[in-house]
């Protein structure tokens, strides 16, 4: 349920995420220029910061399933390395968010 | 033609003659009265009734009573085999026991609440929810379908097409009287939402139904009950 939850915002930040890259760049901006545009703003910070935690809450439940079905991996241990590798995500994700947004 | 049949022991070889509208199970019906009466095999009523003559024909899930060798022979040759996903007992015989503790796991037992005192229960054959019952009911639990999902393969608990078929079914009986426990059962790992949507259940089964359409059903059941705040 959370995947599919997590699948229908996903599907609308990425069509957003890459109208936004075609949209920048279009007129050969450089990072520095990009970086002046959307630094302090308060809705593509929020804009991105759902999208890192739509991904958060996506690819561990997918893995799961991965871990389950191809590598025969159940239990507690599996469900642990996912939730780390959630927190990798989310660290890394909103490290980036930070970057370039806050 | 040459009949490659999977023993308990691995392949043998039997040469077979050709007969006109000649089944698989005609086949290995020949091989066990002719040729090796030691060869284990199920059927029971040869016309495509029972279910029970479910095997692996060239690789693929099948009625062998409802296969006609003309349409299966590939280069003078047929394969037959066990059905997949389920533990062999001897040959061609498979035990069905997990198979049929999946439908009970998935609740397919109906339980309504009158009494033989009390009058038949009304449904509208046009009514929505009897429709989409009707759509799976034809259900005679032959396992071509549990035999042809990967997914069963790689995961041994998950419930399978035929048993969530079922629960589908029930979910959509007015009468029943479980159906919030039914959903419970469905949807945990092991249930409808560990589909992948291969569709290979819809593609094999004899009868042409589609249970890859009544897990869809179930996944969206079980999302308005939760949003409901129901599971």
């Amino acid at each position: 349920m959370a995947q599919r939850a997590s699948a229908a915002v996903l599907a609308v930040c990425v069509t957003v995420h890459l109208f936004t890259i075609v949209y920048a760049v279009r007129g050969g901006l450089s990072a520095q220029e990009i970086l002046e545009r959307t630094r302090g703003s308060v809705a593509w910070f929020a804009f991105y910061s759902l999208f890192v935690l739509a991904v958060t809450v996506h690819v561990p439940i997918g893995l799961r399933s991965v871990c389950t079905e191809w590598l025969r991996w159940r239990g507690r241990s599996r469900d642990f390395a996912l939730l780390l590798f959630a927190a990798l995500l989310a660290w890394a994700g909103m490290r980036a968010v930070v970057g370039v947004f806050a | 033609m040459k009949v490659l049949v999977k023993r308990t022991a691995g392949y043998q070889e039997f040469e077979v003659p050709r007969e006109p509208s000649q089944t698989v199970l005609d086949v290995v019906t020949y091989i066990q009265r002719k040729l090796d009466p030691t060869l284990a095999y199920r059927f029971a009523c040869r016309v495509g009734m029972c279910g029970s003559c479910a095997m692996t024909v060239n690789g693929v899930p099948r009625w062998t009573c409802r296969t006609h060798v003309d349409r299966v022979l590939e280069k003078e040759t047929i394969t037959v085999a066990p059905l997949r996903n389920l533990p062999v007992i001897r040959d061609l015989v498979v035990d069905m026991g997990e198979f049929f503790d999946k439908w009970a796991r998935a609740k397919g037992q109906f339980r309504g609440e009158q009494t033989r005192r009390d009058d038949f229960a009304k449904v509208s054959p046009s009514s929505g929810n009897r429709r989409q019952a009707d759509a799976g009911i034809e259900c005679i639990g032959c396992a071509v379908c549990y035999s042809a999902c990967d997914v069963v393969k790689w995961n041994p608990d998950y419930l399978g097409p035929a048993a969530l078929n079922r629960a589908w079914t029930l979910i959509n009986d007015v009468r029943e009287t479980r159906n919030l426990e039914r959903l419970r059962a469905v949807a945990g790992d092991a249930g409808c939402h560990a589909c992948h949507t291969h569709v290979s259940c819809t593609e094999r089964c004899p009868k042409g139904l589609s249970p890859t359409a009544s897990i869809a059903g179930l996944k969206r059941a079980v999302a308005k009950a939760l949003v409901k705040g129901e599971l």
